[in-house]
């Protein structure tokens, strides 16, 4: 009997419309509504196109977070790593480095620790990610103070500033470049085959590995990525504060982490799309720039953020109706470590 | 006999020589280690951090983090301190009850994210130990308390003194104690163990599961709480920037201790002594001059290798159980 | 044996799709070790669900001690005093044993509600003791081997007072030393009193042990016999019933020469010393009783684990696989025997589950031609007469046949030499088992080297050309298939009678 079956892909408006990122854009027009009300200058062109330049600098991070959440995995050491390779850059840089060797050993720095990272946790698969980047972020950080201590470093040359205060063509730098950063990401994950391998680890990494996906390399890259963009940050953070010391970006991975599951990416991975947490690092950012508006301290901001973190994981549940990981009831079985090598693999 | 299985008591001994061993080192590179006057500060400084390693470690034995606590030590400390700036007259213990109060409702606020709403504990921590920290400072106004708001009565809580051991060793003697009792000769506290070491199976057997974990973090919270209170009245002031990633310390102890990350096993007695080593460590590198910014590298290492080291050990085990067993 | 303390008459019991048990009669006596046996899919596990409350019948009655009753949960049956212990020990591997046994309820002192250490310790010492089992109940359970743990689950059992015991394969991971030590356990268990339920794959155990056995088949019960009076073809006949050859499509083999070849291989606590060769078009079956080492055999092969010595060749090249995705590319794959956890990946649709393995084919420099994607799988699925509407099903919403015609797919797309079938047929209701096989047929007509694991001596029997047999990690025979008989593979499977 002839069967055929069809590629014809189901599709309705009404599913269209439901999704996750329909509502943070509906969000993202309240917050500029809200701030348009309360500051009556508000919707100019500058407003969005400069205000953007106070917060992008993190955004860099939301970009590869992405994909370690839809891997499955965590990585709060990120802060850390902007705070190492800022520091080395600034020190190799007043040690006689010129400024743009400097800016590349920062990105080397960084990708380094990412990869540090990825290691552990390839080379240790009863450990989860959450316990690695505890450690890594401890220990990043912490040779941060022992290189430059309770100082700050700065005095960089003029030109260095530029590139997180000024535009090119109208268009902030520091914006480009998270545009064209955004643009890589997001065909990386959404129109390539390593981006597809990592949407099959995040729903079943036993099945992927059996699939022939090679599943430590996936690992090894993701958290070079990681390390990489986690570097990208620390040039314009510090370009943008025009110096640093070894405890800037702390508090990074609660926000980054914030806008990648605001933005609609499960934590039980295998699920999300690149567009959510980039919409929210939007939201975000415009958020706390209405807050400054009516001079609500930046401590709030981080009270709303813990709120919206916790909130977004509730709703998305409740949205998506997730099925915990094992199976067994609703709680979660948090892999702070596998029990062994084949639980890793799961 | 090679490749076979390495008991927790061999832990524990290595554990206690490698104190031995440290403090002998110490002493000879600072005489003033191992006067009574240093000991008991660094007792009373690793006071507080063993009453909050054991709660963490019930939070590590159901294989779960909390990262909130050292927000909830500024909390409780800074409502407590507040409410004794406004009323002088208030006895010790009603501060104490006030910090333990906060501290139980922040954890069972992460209990009921963690075991009713199946939040992953990493997420529901990291989010609350942020809303806890801006609620500290909403609530003080971004101001301090410091020590002449503070009355003598509550300053007393650390730096008084009771049949000659200074309050807060005894409330951790006290603390411990108990701890052993409950979680080692207690239906609950063995189920405890039950949860962390197979979920499963707990299910299966009937174990309520869920009321055990919401009550471990509440338990932490509660004992995040009475540090608080002993916090700001040991360092004489409360601000909203206070015990600021303490809990990486706690985990370092609790880890150092031989609790293991992947849940389920782990001895009080280990607690201690990694609690008491973390303590040392912290006390002795100042007073042999190396300086205070290499510590938190120090921690990172410090877990990293207790971490790794239980990984290692375990995947021994393992191998010895396939050779011994016979086809 | 005087009376019947369980009797089951009558029981049916349905799933959406599947009949997993139809008018089934059993009866217990007191006293009695009573074997079940039928193969896989017979209907044993809903058996036990149905006996110990976690399934309710759908038509039926149970009655113990001769009164009906309803048993509504596992705490109902336990409190019945039904107690079964599984093939797969769920326990608590960090805590000792005497808590693995009484967790949950541990004997208190009276006031502080302290437990009773040193009295449970020696309850503990107590039920092992009666098991004949020395071994000190403070151990940690983890450290235990898979025969002590399972005494210790039969002491689990012991502590609820149990009287009726129900054990699920019990002798499946233990090798023939330990099987005999629980053979003395299982007898000394009913010269106490309980009586017993024993399910086994095993002639050797229900000829051993049993007074009487009963026979699934189909979910259907096919009859109850007095062992003492039973011969093992007699008894092999009524487990496998039908005629071997009407059920197997028959096949023309053109066999080639030798394309994978396996030396000596072994890797500590699992298999040892296994050898044997599959030839182009040819359909080897490994097969052995559950806990031979055979799904180990084909995961070292495959990649999934490495084995400690001995070397793999394929078209006479060694071949060095550190990972499924190695193996893959030299022209090796492998068809899971758990579809739903190692095979597929359920939330996604079919095109993207068929094309995962070989996704490069489907990638312009990494760049993903979903165009290409959905139209081989299309492809294929007809190919395979897959039942979906769409290449955008969702693997979950497809039938347990489909889902395993997916997973051959999958294979399929790209260009293999070896294909592992670990239980191709393993949930696949009948219907769509034939299907299957002409699959097999067809890959073998095309060339390709086929391993068949499989437990189910028909299938064996019929499909293959020649069958590796393997006992406790080894090869014990290699036969051919034309000039052998169901119990020369029993035979060859089983460790040997002890007198």
């Amino acid at each position: 009997m002839e069967r055929t079956i069809a590629i014809d892909r189901p599709w309705s408006w009404r599913s269209f419309f439901l999704q996750w990122e329909w509502l943070l854009v509906l969000i993202f027009v309240a917050v500029h509504v809200v701030n348009s009300v309360l500051s009556p200058d508000y919707l100019t062109v500058d407003t969005f196109l400069e205000t953007p330049m106070s917060f992008l600098d993190k955004a860099f991070l939301v970009l590869p977070m992405t994909m370690v959440i839809i891997l499955g995995n965590i990585d709060i050491s990120v802060g850390s790593i902007v705070a190492l390779s800022a520091v080395v850059m600034a020190v190799a840089f007043h040690a006689g480095l010129p400024m743009p060797l400097a800016m590349l050993l920062c990105l080397l720095v960084a990708s380094a620790c990412g990869l540090v990272n990825g290691l552990l946790m390839t080379s240790f698969k009863e450990l989860s990610s959450v316990i690695v980047t505890l450690a890594t972020m401890i220990i990043f950080r912490g040779i941060a103070y022992v290189i430059l201590e309770d100082q700050a470093s700065g005095q960089f040359p003029i030109w260095y500033s530029a590139l997180g205060w000024e535009s090119f063509g109208g268009v902030p730098i520091i914006l480009i470049a998270f545009a064209a950063c955004a643009v890589l990401f997001t065909l990386l994950l959404h129109k390539t085959s390593f981006g597809r391998r990592i949407y099959g680890m995040g729903n079943n990494l036993t099945a992927s590995r059996y699939s022939g996906v090679r599943t430590d390399s996936i690992i090894l890259i993701v958290s070079t990525l990681t390390g990489l963009m986690a570097g990208v940050t620390a040039l314009f953070l510090t370009s943008r504060m025009g110096s640093t010391r070894p405890n800037v970006a702390q508090g990074y991975e609660l926000e980054v982490i914030a806008m990648v599951v605001l933005g609609g990416v499960s934590t039980s991975g295998g699920k999300g799309r690149m567009a959510g947490p980039l919409l929210a690092v939007f939201i975000i950012g415009f958020l706390n720039y209405g807050l400054g508006l009516v001079n609500i301290p930046a401590q709030v901001l981080l009270i709303i953020l813990g709120l919206l973190l916790v909130l977004s994981v509730l709703v998305l549940k409740v949205r998506f109706r997730e099925r915990a990981v094992r199976g067994s009831g609703s709680l979660p079985v948090e892999k702070v470590a596998a029990r062994g090598p084949e639980d890793a693999a799961q | 006999m090679r490749g076979a299985p390495l008991s927790e008591r061999f832990r524990e001994l290595g554990l206690l020589a490698f104190i031995v061993l440290l403090c002998a080192a110490f002493q000879v590179r600072n005489h003033n280690f191992l006067t009574l006057g240093n000991l008991g500060d660094l007792l009373t400084n690793t006071a507080i951090l063993s009453i909050l390693s054991v709660g963490m470690m019930m939070v590590i034995l159901t294989r779960g983090i909390d990262l909130s606590i050292g927000s909830t030590i500024a909390l409780a400390g800074m409502v407590s301190s507040l409410t004794v700036s406004a009323h002088r007259g208030i006895h010790p213990l009603v501060s104490i009850a006030e910090g333990v109060l906060v501290g139980t409702l922040v954890g069972a606020l992460n209990g009921l994210l963690i075991a009713r709403f199946a939040v992953l504990p990493i997420i529901a921590t990291l989010g609350l130990m942020n809303v806890v920290r801006g609620a500290t400072y909403l609530i003080s106004g971004g101001a301090w308390v410091s020590a002449y708001q503070m009355s003598d009565g509550f300053k007393a809580i650390a730096t008084g003194r009771f049949l000659g051991v200074r309050h807060p060793i005894l409330i951790a003697l006290v603390i411990n104690l108990a701890f052993v009792y409950f979680i080692e000769h207690t239906r609950t506290g063995r189920q405890i163990y039950a949860v962390g070491s197979n979920p499963e199976a707990a299910d299966v057997s009937g174990i309520p599961r869920r009321r055990i974990v919401a009550l471990v973090y509440t338990l932490m919270g509660a004992l995040a709480g009475l540090g608080g209170v002993i916090w700001a009245a040991k360092f004489a002031s409360a601000q909203s920037d206070t015990a600021v990633g303490f809990e990486l310390s706690v985990i370092a102890a609790t880890v150092l201790g031989g609790v293991s990350i992947a849940g389920g096993s782990g001895k009080p007695s280990g607690l201690v002594l990694g609690t008491i080593l973390l303590g040392i460590l912290n006390n002795a590198l100042p007073l042999i001059k190396v300086s205070p910014f290499w510590q938190q590298a120090i921690q990172g290492g410090v877990i990293l290798a207790a971490v790794l080291t239980n990984v290692l050990v375990k995947r021994n085990n393992q191998l010895f159980a396939l050779r011994t067993r016979a086809i | 044996m005087a009376e019947t303390v369980l009797e089951l008459k009558g029981i049916s019991k349905s799933f959406p799709g599947v009949k997993a048990l139809q008018d089934v009669h059993f009866d217990l006596g007191r006293g009695e070790i009573h074997a079940l046996m039928g193969e896989n899919g017979a209907g044993k596990s809903t058996f036990i669900k149905v006996v110990t409350g976690v399934h309710q019948p759908d038509a039926g009655q149970i009655l113990l001690d001769g009164a009906p009753v309803r048993i509504e949960g596992p705490k109902d049956s336990q409190r019945l005093g039904i107690a079964a212990i599984y093939q797969h020990v769920t326990c608590f591997p960090d805590l000792s044993v005497t808590e693995n046994i009484f967790l949950g309820h541990e004997t208190v002192r009276p006031v502080l509600r302290n437990i009773d250490w040193g009295q449970l310790h020696r309850r503990a010492k107590d039920l092992l003791r009666q098991l004949d089992a020395g071994f000190d109940p403070r151990t940690t359970m983890g450290n235990l081997s898979v025969a002590q743990q399972q005494i210790v689950e039969i002491a689990k059992a012991l502590s609820t007072g149990a009287r009726i015991i129900i054990m699920d394969e019990p002798t499946a991971p233990l090798t023939a030393r330990e099987s005999e030590d629980l053979y003395r356990i299982t007898e000394g268990l009913r010269d106490q009193g309980a009586s017993i339920i024993f399910i086994s794959h095993r002639l050797e155990d229900v000829f051993r042990l049993a007074f009487r056995v009963t026979v699934l088949r189909d979910s259907r019960y096919v009859g109850t016999w007095e062992v003492g009076r039973l011969r093992q073809e007699d008894l092999v006949r009524a487990m496998v019933g039908r005629e071997i050859n009407q059920l197997f499509p028959r096949r023309a083999a053109a066999v080639g020469d030798e394309v994978l070849r396996v030396e000596g291989l072994s890797r500590t606590g699992f298999f040892e010393d296994v050898s044997f060769s599959v030839r182009r078009g040819e359909i080897v079956a490994l097969t052995g009783l559950i806990g031979a080492g055979r799904t180990e055999v084909c995961e070292a092969i495959y990649g999934v684990a490495r084995p400690d010595r001995g070397r793999v060749l394929l078209d006479g090249e060694e071949l060095q696989v550190s990972g499924p995705a190695q193996a893959l590319e030299k022209g090796i794959g492998y068809l899971p025997e758990d579809r739903l956890r190692q095979g597929l990946i359920l939330d996604w649709d079919l095109a993207r589950n068929v094309t995962l393995p070989t996704l490069d084919r489907f990638a312009r420099l990494g760049w993903l031609q979903p165009a290409k994607e959905e139209a081989a799988a299309k492809d294929l699925g007809e190919r395979l007469e897959v039942r979906a509407r769409s290449v955008f099903d969702l693997a979950s919403t497809l039938s347990g046949g489909n889902q395993q015609k997916v997973v051959v797919a999958k294979l399929l797309a790209g260009s293999l030499k070896v294909l592992i079938l670990d239980e191709p047929t393993k949930g696949v209701d009948v219907g769509a088992k034939t299907a299957i096989f002409d699959i097999m047929n067809g890959l073998a007509r095309m060339g390709y080297g086929i391993v068949m694991v499989s437990s189910e001596m028909p299938e064996v029997l019929g499909m293959s050309d020649r069958i590796v047999v393997m006992r406790e990690g080894r090869v014990a025979a290699i036969l051919h298939t034309q000039r052998s008989s169901q119990e020369e593979i029993l035979h060859a499977a089983m460790p040997e009678r002890r007198v």
